[in-house]
């Protein structure tokens, strides 16, 4: 008892004060890419490379749109090695998590060279804004603090890479109870459920079960690439694809696995959806 | 070699049609399907192998017949062995070993499931891997497309041997489960607290993910292969790149070749940590699981540094790894290291420390070194049972020739021994690393990118943390695949679980599971 005392004090506080202070990244850490659609003089290298297809170009009548999915892409950094001009450029950036699935989505459109590069950009969608910053949510949380969070996590098919991070969340370092927030065990004492995927055939049911089981107001949280399309795997005879082909999603979180700051910042964005559900449909 | 294939043709004159070895350390030998079962029952009593793993592939539109392949382990050799037997489209049955050899129970019906191929004789040929209420298809038939719509499912799920008796009752649990882990279903029968027996029932996370390896371009297969088990990213990735690189003879350079074998090492540590505190926590000793929490922190952050993912994803490529590693970079490793270690040794303390702990640790959960065995079980839960083998030492690949370390083997068979094996695995981890670290070349991280050329075969195995991943392909047209085999270990050791509950109690079934921590994406794919 008395070591077990002795180095709990000697470690002294492990864990981290994110969103307050921005999270120690080590250098090489690839967040999301960004897009110079102006600099860009071809789409196609990147959506070759592109392992999920977050990124398209569809060419037609001389003009070409392009697509840039954040909720497809896995942060792997093909694009920006394919992309020779250097208007693709891998970022640190992970506070992704919106509450609209098409603000996750760019597009761009170009007239055409004859060989197929871009010769004009025409319009372009400006990059994804990070829903609430980090130190406004932390100021909602500290008027929220009256209550607490309980989510019940669900795995509807996925790698259990995205569960190592949730996993990771409850660590001193993340230590997610600081907010007031807590994993239940059951989908009965939960507010939120947090939902991996992609959806399989095979969970589609128990996912449904579960969300029927989860007493209102709820929200529900997409995590991971898979979880908001079916990333890698996309939609197929044994999957269904992202989390909301099979509920309503109020909040998704890119990434392949998210960092555990990445689903805090989604978490917190969600808990600004259950107060004013909770304000709108009282409980009790 | 040559000696082997001689031999084999000696003793089966008739059997044995053809004997290939195009790949170095692999032998594929071409057999008549109704051959198949003599010339395994020769490998498994005279010649003392082990049965890898069986599987099936659909060659009818190429040769006109399917193919059952097995692979051995033969004790003391580092070649595989790959038995190839055809099975005709108008009689799509083959002889099912399962009665003899339990190891291949699931793997057996997996083939019936996906293929449409009977497993004659099997003594539970009831269905794996499609859940009972899908329809009658085979999805790695080659003419059933990869995004055919299914109608909805509706009817039974899955029939359980039913649970009868006074005072017997039945707790179904999952595939909703209150942790945060993966989905299977639990059905155990219990008489009071002692359990009687246990169902399992998996696949609920299948994806199609065997399918689909045949339908992406190669260089982006190796993100579907880093998505087969999320916490083996970098394992499973290494073994399809391997695969490949086989195959396609493609020469990694050293470097890279020491690279991985530190990320391979890295990725052990990690999750061996997170499962020293993981049982700890299942026990009721929390602040174990704190620290454990804590020091993984301080690997995935070096994962991090190395790789640009906390989980080693986006690094393994074919031919090497993607990125280079600069000085400061290599330099964090010991840096690092230094204070896991330290950490580790501390953590270990604590651990041991508590009488409490080491009551609910010790003889629960008992796996016997014959069951072990019988049940082919691998990694690290076959090496608290008494099974000596590790792919590391046994099929050198990548720098491990290079890498003296030592395997460690216990009798016992319970949790309190399955996590010793993760203690001392982590301490040898780190003197592998360390000594990749000291011998690591100069040179190029990765070996020029090139077409790869169709018709190839090749297997490959990797002693990912939880034990032997195996990966087998066949190259196709445009830089794809025919066909790409996934044996997670999970898939030999699920069984085995099962023959723990005997004698146990319903309350330490969470320890139990957590010890042998297997992965359900990997068996389910």
């Amino acid at each position: 008892m008395f070591k077990i005392l002795q180095k709990t004090f000697s470690v002294g506080t492990a864990t981290v004060d994110y969103p307050s202070i921005a999270p120690r990244l080590a250098e090489q850490f690839r967040g999301c890419p960004e897009f110079d659609f102006a600099a860009w003089s071809d789409a196609r290298p990147a959506a070759n490379a592109c392992p999920t297809g977050a990124i398209a170009v569809c060419d037609r009548d001389g003009v070409r749109q392009v697509t840039v999915d954040y909720g497809r892409c896995i942060f792997c950094g093909e694009c920006a090695e394919a992309s020779l001009d250097g208007a693709v450029r891998m970022t640190q950036r992970f506070e992704l998590a919106a509450t609209d699935r098409r603000d996750l989505v760019l597009f761009a459109e170009y007239t055409l060279h004859p060989d197929g590069s871009h010769a004009e950009l025409q319009s372009a969608t400006s990059g994804p804004g990070a829903e609430i910053p980090g130190k406004r949510i932390a100021a909602a949380i500290h008027n929220l603090l009256g209550r607490s969070l309980s989510i019940r996590q669900v795995d509807a098919g996925s790698c259990n890479g995205c569960e190592q991070e949730i996993v990771a969340l409850n660590n001193p370092v993340h230590d997610i109870e600081r907010f007031g927030i807590h994993f239940v065990a059951s989908p009965r004492h939960a507010d939120m459920l947090l939902v991996t995927g992609p959806v399989t055939r095979n969970m589609e049911l128990a996912l449904r079960k579960t969300w029927a089981a989860t007493p209102d107001p709820k929200v529900v949280v997409a995590v991971g690439a898979c979880g908001i399309s079916g990333g890698i795997f996309g939609t197929n005879y044994a999957s269904l694809g992202g989390v909301d082909a099979a509920i309503p999603v109020d909040v998704y979180i890119p990434g392949c696995p998210p960092r555990p700051e990445a689903l805090l910042h989604g978490i917190l964005l969600a808990l600004g959806q259950v107060r004013q559900r909770m304000s709108s449909h009282p409980r009790g | 070699m040559k000696t082997f294939s001689k031999e084999l043709r000696e003793r089966f004159p008739k059997q044995v049609l053809t004997v290939e070895e195009s790949v170095s350390g692999q032998v594929t030998v071409l057999l008549n399907s109704s051959d198949a079962t003599v010339i395994t029952r020769h490998f498994l009593t005279e010649r003392q192998a082990r049965l890898v793993t069986v599987f099936a592939e659909d060659r009818v539109k190429a040769e006109g017949v399917f193919y059952n392949y097995y692979v051995f382990d033969q004790l003391g050799d580092p070649s595989w062995v790959i038995l190839k037997a055809p099975i005709s489209q108008d009689h799509p049955s083959f002889p099912s070993l399962a009665a003899e050899l339990p190891s291949v129970n699931w793997q057996e019906r997996e083939i019936q499931d996906w293929f449409g191929l009977e497993a004659a004789g099997h003594p539970n040929p009831r269905r794996v891997a499609l859940h009972d209420n899908w329809p009658d298809v085979h999805p790695l038939r080659k003419d059933f497309p990869l995004d055919t719509v299914l109608p909805a499912f509706e009817g039974e799920r899955h029939v359980y041997r039913p649970t009868l008796g006074e005072g017997v009752f039945q707790i179904p649990v999952g595939p909703v489960h209150a942790g945060i882990i993966e989905p299977g279903h639990f059905n155990f029968a219990v008489a009071g607290e002692p359990i009687l027996y246990l169902q399992l029932r998996m696949f609920y996370t299948h994806k199609g993910t065997e399918k689909l390896f045949e339908n992406l371009p190669i260089p982006r297969a190796v993100f579907l292969a880093e998505s087969i088990s999320g916490d083996s990213a970098f394992s499973h990735g290494a073994a399809f790149c391997q695969a490949i690189e086989r195959a396609a003879e493609i020469e990694v350079p050293q470097r890279a070749q020491f690279m991985r074998a530190i990320l391979l090492e890295l990725e052990r540590i990690a999750n061996h940590i997170g499962d020293a505190g993981a049982i700890a926590n299942d026990v009721g000793f929390v602040i174990a699981n704190a620290h454990a929490g804590r020091v993984r922190e301080l690997v995935l952050g070096l994962n991090e540094t190395l790789t640009g993912s906390r989980v080693l994803r986006g690094m393994v490529a074919i031919g090497g790894v993607r990125r280079d590693w600069q000085r400061d970079q290599i330099e964090a490793i010991e840096k690092t290291l230094a204070v896991v270690e330290r950490e580790f040794r501390d953590l270990t303390a604590i651990l041991q420390s508590s009488n409490s702990t080491r009551e609910r640790l010790e003889r629960t959960g008992i796996l016997r070194p014959e069951k072990a065995a019988m049940l082919g079980v691998v990694g690290v839960a076959g090496r608290a049972s008494g099974v000596d083998l590790d792919v590391r030492r046994d099929h050198p690949y990548e720098a491990y020739r290079h890498l003296p370390f030592r395997v460690p083997v216990y009798q016992a068979g319970d949790v309190r021994h399955r996590l010793q094996v993760r203690i001392d695995e982590v301490g040898e981890s780190l003197q592998i690393i360390r000594a990749a670290v000291a011998q690591l070349p100069e040179g190029s991280h990765r070996a020029p990118q090139q077409p790869i050329p169709p018709g190839r075969c090749a297997l490959s195995a990797v002693e990912g943390w939880r034990g032997e991943i195996v990966h087998w392909v066949r190259t196709g047209e445009d830089n794809r695949l025919e066909r790409c085999k996934v044996k997670d270990p999970s898939i030999n050791n699920w069984p085995a679980i099962v023959e723990t509950m005997e004698g146990n109690i319903v309350a330490d079934f969470p320890v139990i599971n957590k010890s042998f921590n297997l992965s359900y994406s990997g068996t389910d794919r």
